[in-house]
């Protein structure tokens, strides 16, 4: 009975709200929002908006931050595994990249910014003696207008999911007896893997493809750290607009995050067309009979971006680190002048708050997602057959609708209903986040399981429940956990869901870490990312460990 | 657990159903009563760290002497609060405001007095610790930006317009002396100087003291911007900016967000001359290892921009006791010297010493105000805040020439 209800109930957990938002964002685009006295459609907000100085500047600033991350990262992503797929220097970097993967958003941009920041990192270890600068250059690099050092902040942060995506589907096709035919036709490993393994392997990646684009192209929080500030892209320019306390300007934000839906949609548009483009290009060098073999360059530069990608991250991190810790701090000198942990002391007790809301919101959100996830899974069994693509999409939608676009009506539903601020509706609004991450990490291992177990314990008179939970979780036990690692992941690292649904009253240790990002305080700045990284960091741990102690005395069960 | 959980639901059932009116800040014994158990929601600016760490050090005090408890609503700017009650009171929502404290001045004082969303009749003058207030030697106190304050806002600190440099980089006798010098000093040290970006309460202030110096008449900007011919008068104002912008950090292409960002450019020397309103605010950067200790103060001997800020209760607060309790407390003897003390905020007292008694007195004696902090004799003669609405004017105008987007 639960398990038949479960497909749906996801259903309507998932789909319902971004229905519901979606519908409480564009009634009041179109001035229809009763609460404040709007009862007439008009047209007049979608004409002010047009007005707004510069919008169309964001516009294309957020379409063009959409395209160009995800071309980056996945041109990255995909010539590294072509180039270097089952040689032991890339486990060693999977190694690397995979926990850059519960790095929050946030906290990544920050150690961006305390990199490469004219007086950041960089500069302080090349300087006096390389570059002879005794004070920082004045250049524009944070925030500059062409978005530059946003895009970067996004890409260091999808190459790991692009990556680690691509892992998940590799299995699926046959990479050494494909790489073996194309080497003995005389193809270069990039070419072989393009025109052989590809074109198979893509589709299965396309719709996490699809939500990089979504996700650059509305990014908050990374846009804020990072990004330029005049004008500001569309989707930072939309929350200012929400959280305006005039509450008029109410339907100027729904006119703004109707227009991102529209930029976003333009974006996978745009993206379609850009792969039709290169399947075009990939088909005429494969019928001239380019070969490549001599893909050296190629492979090396895509080890080298690989490797750079993740070492900014790990730099940007320790930095962070440093500067939590840090006392008298001068340019260009590389290590503070002396250390202390003040920052910590004084943080300590602001912080309490708001990191009991994240881990209490982080538990529960994956709690739900974990059991409606193994629900689903379960009910997939006794149906016998895998889910179709069209339930897929259900729960990549959550990540291909920019979250501006529903979460404002969403919110409006929760203030109606006077739920606003509330725990259950921020737990709720997570829950819609990290629902589709613990699923996508969750199915394969369940789908991976040796049935003959099932079928021992069925054979030994056991019932379908008992099956479940005395068989199939106890073994599964690694995975599940590795899954809610995932989802908690996921869950610290929200930003806009929770400044809207939390309305500035619950807070997280994100939306308080990008809160401060404006007042420039690299040493709170520094605390607050520190703690970003490290929640979720202590959540795998909690991953691996558990199940260590758990099967101790079961070898067949140890890793 | 369950006697707490029925008192809480008879204090939440007393508070919805007690009215609101009815408070006589003369009889403050009653007062103080009532209070107690209130939430008072303060919305105060939340940029700075010692600002913050000295608020909960209140609000811990606050619950233990009277049971009040302080909720430090962190706002990025003032002007916000202010909207918040005007959306109120144009819902209607005329009791029950979630509003119940606003640290104010200035322009947003002058805007809520003028619509009527102040708590009146006056009251700051009858709380008990008004009777230490320096009102003889302060004219701010009494007229806040041209405006008379007539009781409607508390003082709560002094602010005086100072500049900051490094001495370590920066010669002393280089430094400028007014408006005209900090150009020509830009012109030599391209890159070196900047403000926070208007409408943020510092570059607003900077671009006053540069009005201030170059208006031709002074007199005008005492009265309303309306009475004047705006673009005349600012024209000295702009045709200055036009210079200086080019010759600043960056540019004068991207601005420093506010006070804080401005205080880390100067420890991480990319700007060398930065200023704040509050003259001790680089002696407590030394003490929080922000700001080198080779950091010292200057003023413009022609005079910087003086004012007072101060706390005010919106209209329809719901805990008006409690934030009268709060008002009091601020501006109480050990309070205020805690918040001169540069080990936490460093903010000047708006009380007169000599009205203190020796204990207290010796409260604020004690007090190091660090090496980089000027001492009230050399902090230069004080240049009156013009009337408010020329800064909306001006902030208008600086975002149309110089600032794209939002």
């Amino acid at each position: 009975m639960l398990t038949r209800l479960a497909p749906s109930l996801a259903m309507l957990l998932l789909a319902g709200p971004i229905l519901l938002g979606l519908t409480g964002t564009l009634l009041p685009a179109f001035g229809y929002l009763p609460a404040l006295g709007g009862m007439h459609p008009t047209g007049e907000y979608l004409a002010r908006l047009l007005q707004e100085p510069a919008i169309f500047h964001s516009a294309l600033m957020s379409f063009a931050a959409g395209l160009i991350t995800a071309a980056v990262s996945l041109t990255v992503v995909m010539l590294f595994v072509g180039g270097w797929a089952g040689t032991r220097l890339f486990s060693r970097v999977l190694h690397l990249v995979s926990p850059l993967l519960s790095v929050p958003h946030a906290a990544a941009a920050f150690g961006l910014a305390f990199l490469v920041a004219p007086s950041g990192m960089i500069a302080r270890f090349i300087s006096p003696e390389l570059t002879g600068w005794t004070r920082p250059p004045d250049v524009l690099i944070l925030h500059d207008a062409m978005g530059l050092t946003m895009m970067a902040g996004l890409v260091i942060k999808e190459i790991p999911f692009l990556f680690l995506v691509t892992l998940a589907a590799l299995p699926q096709i046959r990479l050494a007896e494909t790489r073996a035919l194309a080497a003995s036709l005389g193809y270069g490993r990039v070419a072989g893997f393009l025109f052989g393994l590809w074109p198979q392997l893509y589709p299965q990646i396309r719709l996490a493809v699809f939500a990089v684009v979504a996700f650059s192209s509305s990014v908050v929080d990374v846009a804020t750290i990072l990004g330029p500030t005049s004008p500001a892209p569309l989707a930072v320019r939309l929350l200012g607009w929400m959280n305006d306390p005039d509450l008029s300007m109410r339907y100027l934000a729904s006119a703004g995050a109707m227009l991102q839906l529209i930029v976003t949609a333009a974006a996978l548009g745009a993206w379609t067309l850009v792969e039709r483009i290169c399947a075009a290009l990939r088909d005429s060098f494969a019928a001239a009979g380019k070969r490549l073999r001599r893909d050296h360059a190629i492979r090396i530069a895509a080890f080298a971006a690989m490797t750079l990608s993740a070492t900014v991250v790990i730099a940007g991190l320790g930095t962070l680190a440093v500067w939590s810790v840090a006392g008298l701090w001068q340019f260009p000198h590389a290590l503070p002048k002396d250390f202390t942990l003040k920052s910590w002391i004084a943080a300590g007790p602001r912080i309490l708050s708001p990191l009991t809301t994240t881990l209490v919101v982080a538990f529960f959100s994956t709690l739900l997602a974990v059991a409606l996830t193994l629900l689903c899974l379960a009910r997939e069994d006794e149906k016998g057959r895998k889910v179709r693509r069209g339930t897929m999409l259900l729960f990549y939608l959550p990540l291909l609708v920019p979250q501006a676009a529903f979460l404002f009506g969403l919110q409006l539903f929760f203030i109606l209903t006077n739920s606003a601020a509330s725990i259950v509706a921020l737990v709720f609004a997570h829950f819609i986040f990290v629902m589709p991450y613990v699923f996508l990490s969750l199915s394969d291992p369940w789908r991976a399981f040796d049935r003959r177990y099932d079928a021992i314990a069925a054979g030994l008179g056991k019932g379908a429940w008992v099956r479940l939970l005395r068989v199939r979780l106890p073994m599964l036990t690694r995975a599940i956990l590795t899954a809610a690692a995932v989802g908690f992941a996921v869950s610290i690292g929200q930003y806009l869901p929770t400044v809207l649904i939390g309305a500035g009253r619950l807070t997280t240790i994100t939306s308080e870490a990008v809160a401060l990002a404006s007042g420039g305080n690299r040493r709170v700045i520094g605390v607050y990312a520190f703690l970003q990284m490290v929640l979720p960091a202590l959540g795998f741990l909690v991953a691996t460990l558990v199940p260590a102690l758990l099967f101790r005395r079961f070898r067949a069960m140890r890793v | 657990m369950k006697t707490a959980l029925v008192t809480a639901l008879v204090f939440l059932f007393l508070a919805a159903a007690a009215p609101a009116q009815d408070i006589d800040v003369k009889a403050w014994d009653a007062v103080v009563e009532k209070a107690r158990g209130e939430t008072v929601y303060f919305n105060a600016w939340g940029g700075s760290e010692s600002i913050n760490a000295y608020l909960e050090w209140a609000g811990e005090e606050l619950r233990e002497r009277y049971g009040v408890k302080l909720v430090h609503v962190k706002v990025d700017d003032t002007a916000n609060a202010v909207t918040k009650v005007v959306a109120e009171k144009a819902a209607g929502k005329d009791e029950g405001g979630t509003v119940d404290l606003i640290w104010i001045n200035g322009e947003n004082f002058a805007s809520m007095k003028r619509q009527d969303l102040l708590m009146s009749p006056g009251w700051a003058e009858d709380l008990p610790n008004w009777q230490y207030v320096d009102v003889e030697n302060k004219p701010t106190i009494r007229t806040d930006f041209t405006i008379p304050v007539e009781g409607l806002e508390s003082p709560w600190g002094m602010a005086k317009l100072v500049f900051f440099y490094d001495s370590a980089r920066t010669d002393a006798a280089s430094l400028p002396e007014n408006a005209d010098e900090l150009l020509e000093w830009a012109e030599a040290n391209p890159g070196r100087f900047s403000y926070p970006q208007p409408p943020d309460f510092m570059g607003s202030s900077f671009l006053k003291q540069i009005l201030a110096e170059k208006a031709e008449d002074q007199a005008v900007l005492q009265r309303p911007a309306e009475e004047a011919d705006f673009e005349a008068v600012t024209e000295p104002l702009f045709a200055y900016l036009d210079k200086l912008n080019p010759l600043m950090w960056r540019g004068g292409k991207a601005f420093p967000q506010n006070y804080p960002a401005m205080k880390q450019l100067l420890a991480d020397s990319e700007l060398d001359i930065i200023f704040a309103f509050n003259p001790s605010e680089a002696s407590s950067a030394i003490a929080n290892q922000e700001l080198p200790d080779t950091v010292r103060s200057f003023t413009f001997p022609g005079g910087t921009l003086a004012n007072t800020h101060f706390v005010t209760v919106p209209y329809n607060a719901t805990a008006r006791a409690g934030a009268l309790v709060t008002a009091n407390f601020l501006l109480s003897p050990e309070a205020q010297a805690r918040k001169q003390d540069p080990k936490y905020w460093g903010d000047p007292t708006v009380l007169a010493l000599s009205k203190l008694d020796d204990k207290d007195r010796a409260l604020f004696e004690a007090i190091n105000l660090g090496v980089a902090t000027l001492g009230p004799d050399e902090l230069g003669p004080a240049i009156d805040e013009p009337h408010p609405s020329w800064m909306e004017r001006i902030e208008e105008e600086w975002k149309r020439r110089y600032g794209v987007g939002n």
